[in-house]
C-alpha cells in the first residue's frame, strides 16, 4: 500500500469574513518526498491557501488532510508539527533574543527539553549552515542569513512538509543560490510558493498554478512554463532572457 | 542594519562590572537611585561623594567617559526645565550674576540637575555594561512577571526593525521633495506616524501568526 499523501486538499473553499471569496474549491495532493512549486499571480489566493495548511484559517468548505490526519481544532498541534511554514519576512518569524532561542521555540512548544532540544537546534542550524551563529541576535544577521535561520526554526520541528512563502524574495543572487542548495539537500517534502519562475524550475520538478482561487494547471514545471497560452492567461510572465523552451533537455536530465 | 554591530547603548567590554550578574546590578542601581532621591538637596558634599563613586565605577568599567557623556543628551529636556525654574518660581529673590532669581527655584533647579544627572549617568553605566538580553534575564530572576519581561524582549527585538521602517518612510517622503519645515507640514508627519503604527500593528499580527504556526499556545515554553 502506498503511504497517504503528505498533503491532501479536497475542494477547499474559503471566504474572508468581509465576504471576499479567496478560494473556490482547491484540489491538490502532494506525495512524500516531492518538491512542488505553487505558482500564481498576486491575489490568486496563494497565501490564503498556505494559511489553511496548518490550520490558521479553517476551510469554509472542503477538507485538508496532512498525512491522513484531518485538520481540525483537536489536531491543530500535531498538524503544526507536521507542516512547517516559513513566512516571507524573516523579521516576522524571528522574534527572540538569539538565533538559538528562536530555533528552540518550536520544539519547546512540542515539549522538548534538555539535550534532545539542544540536539534539534544544532541539527536544524547545521542544515542551513548557520550553526556558528547560534548565540547572535537575529537582527544583527544579514537578510540572507535571517532567511536561512527562519528555515531552521521550522526544520527544528522535523516537519513532514516544508512550506516556503516566496523564499527567494529580496535575496541577492548568491544568497538565492545558497538557499536553493540548502533546500535541495533537505530530506523533506517541499511546497514552494513563489513568483520566481526560474527558481521554481530549478528546484521543483512539479508545479501547480493557482489562479482566482482554483487550480488551473498541475504538471511538470517545464511543461507548465512552456505552455505559453496558459502562462499568458494567468499573468505568469517569464523574466527577460529566461527561455524554458531552451532548457528542456537540461531540466529533464536533472530531475530524472 | 549591517551584521555584527552591538546595541547602541551597550559598550563591549570584559571588566568586572560587565561580568557582574545583571540582577545584582539592577538592584544596586535601584538602591542607588532611591538613596540619591532621598538625599536632602542641601547636603551638597554628599552629592559630591555620589559623583565620585560613579566616576570610580566608570573608570573601573573601562567605558570611555566621553561615550557616556555623549549619551547624557537624553537629559537635555529636563535640564532646560531646571534652567527655567529659577526664573519662574515664586518666593524670595536672590542675585546670581546680576540676575534676580527665585531662591526656591534655584534650589529646585540644583536638586533636579544633581539627582537627574546622577540617575541618568548610573542608568547609562548599567546599559553600557549589560547586554539587553542579560538585563531581561536579570529582571526575570528578580521575579518580574514574565509577561512584562516578554513585552520588553519584543520591544528590544523590534526596536531596530521599526526604526528602520521609520527611516525608510522618511527617505521615501524626502525623495518626493518633502521636508518638515513648519507646522503646516505636521499633518504629513502625523499621517506617517499613523501609517507606522498600522504597519507595526500588522507586523505584530504576522509575528503572532508565525508563532502560532510553530505551535505557540499562548504561553512561552520554559
Amino acid at each position: 500500500m502506498t503511504p497517504p499523501p503528505v498533503l491532501d486538499l479536497d475542494g477547499v473553499a474559503y471566504a474572508y469574513p468581509d465576504g471576499h471569496q479567496a478560494l473556490y474549491g482547491v484540489n491538490l495532493q502532494i506525495r512524500p518526498g516531492e518538491r512542488v512549486a505553487l505558482l500564481g499571480p498576486n491575489g490568486a489566493g496563494k497565501t490564503t491557501l498556505v494559511l489553511h495548511l496548518n490550520g490558521i484559517l479553517a476551510a469554509g468548505a472542503g477538507r485538508v488532510r496532512i498525512s491522513g490526519l484531518d485538520v481540525t481544532k483537536a489536531t491543530l498541534m500535531e498538524v503544526r508539527r507536521r507542516v512547517g511554514v516559513v513566512f516571507q519576512d524573516p523579521d516576522d518569524q524571528l522574534f527572540m533574543g538569539t538565533v538559538r532561542e528562536d530555533v528552540a521555540f518550536g520544539p519547546m512548544n512540542l515539549g522538548l527539553r534538555g539535550a534532545e532540544l539542544e540536539q534539534r537546534v544544532h541539527e536544524a542550524l547545521s542544515a542551513v549552515g548557520m550553526a556558528d551563529y547560534a548565540d547572535r541576535p537575529p537582527h544583527h544577521l544579514s537578510f540572507g542569513q535571517r532567511r536561512r535561520v527562519a528555515v531552521a526554526t521550522v526544520l527544528a520541528m522535523r516537519p513532514e512538509i516544508l512550506v516556503l512563502d516566496e523564499p527567494s524574495s529580496n535575496l541577492d543572487p548568491a544568497s538565492r543560490r545558497e538557499l536553493a542548495d540548502i533546500l535541495r539537500g533537505l530530506d523533506v517534502t517541499v511546497l514552494l510558493v513563489t513568483h520566481d519562475l526560474p527558481y521554481a524550475l530549478e528546484l521543483c520538478p512539479r508545479s501547480v498554478v493557482l489562479s482566482d482561487g482554483i487550480v488551473v494547471a498541475d504538471g511538470a514545471t517545464i511543461d507548465v512554463l512552456t505552455d505559453d497560452a496558459l502562462m499568458r492567461a494567468h499573468r505568469l510572465e517569464l523574466p527577460f532572457g529566461f527561455d524554458p523552451h531552451a532548457l528542456r533537455a537540461q531540466v529533464t536530465a536533472r530531475h530524472r | 542594519m549591517g551584521a555584527g554591530h552591538g546595541h547602541k547603548l551597550h559598550y563591549h567590554g570584559h571588566s568586572w562590572l560587565h561580568r557582574a550578574p545583571a540582577h545584582l546590578k539592577l538592584l544596586a542601581l535601584l538602591a542607588f537611585m532611591l538613596l540619591v532621591v532621598a538625599t536632602p538637596r542641601l547636603w551638597f558634599p554628599v552629592f559630591g561623594v555620589y559623583l565620585l563613586v560613579l566616576c570610580a565605577l566608570v573608570a573601573s568599567s573601562g567605558v570611555p567617559p566621553l561615550y557616556l557623556l555623549r549619551r547624557l543628551v537624553v537629559e537635555v529636556p529636563f535640564l532646560v526645565f531646571a534652567l527655567v525654574l529659577p526664573f519662574v518660581a515664586s518666593g524670595p529673590r536672590t542675585e546670581v550674576l546680576g540676575l534676580s532669581v527665585s531662591a526656591h527655584g534655584l534650589l529646585g533647579a540644583w536638586g533636579l540637575l544633581a539627582k537627574g544627572t546622577l540617575g541618568v549617568l548610573a542608568s547609562m553605566l548599567l546599559a553600557a555594561t549589560t547586554e539587553p538580553r542579560a538585563l531581561l534575564a536579570g529582571l526575570e530572576r528578580l521575579h518580574l512577571p514574565t509577561q512584562l519581561v516578554q513585552i520588553m524582549g519584543f520591544m528590544i527585538r523590534y526596536l531596530d526593525v521599526v526604526t528602520e521602517e521609520m527611516r525608510r518612510m522618511q527617505v521615501a517622503r524626502e525623495s518626493r521633495g518633502f521636508r518638515a519645515r513648519n507646522p503646516k507640514h505636521w499633518p504629513v508627519l502625523a499621517k506617517s506616524a499613523g501609517a507606522l503604527f498600522i504597519r507595526s500593528y500588522e507586523r505584530g499580527e504576522r509575528v503572532h501568526l508565525a508563532m502560532l504556526s510553530r505551535g505557540y499556545d499562548g504561553t512561552m515554553p520554559r
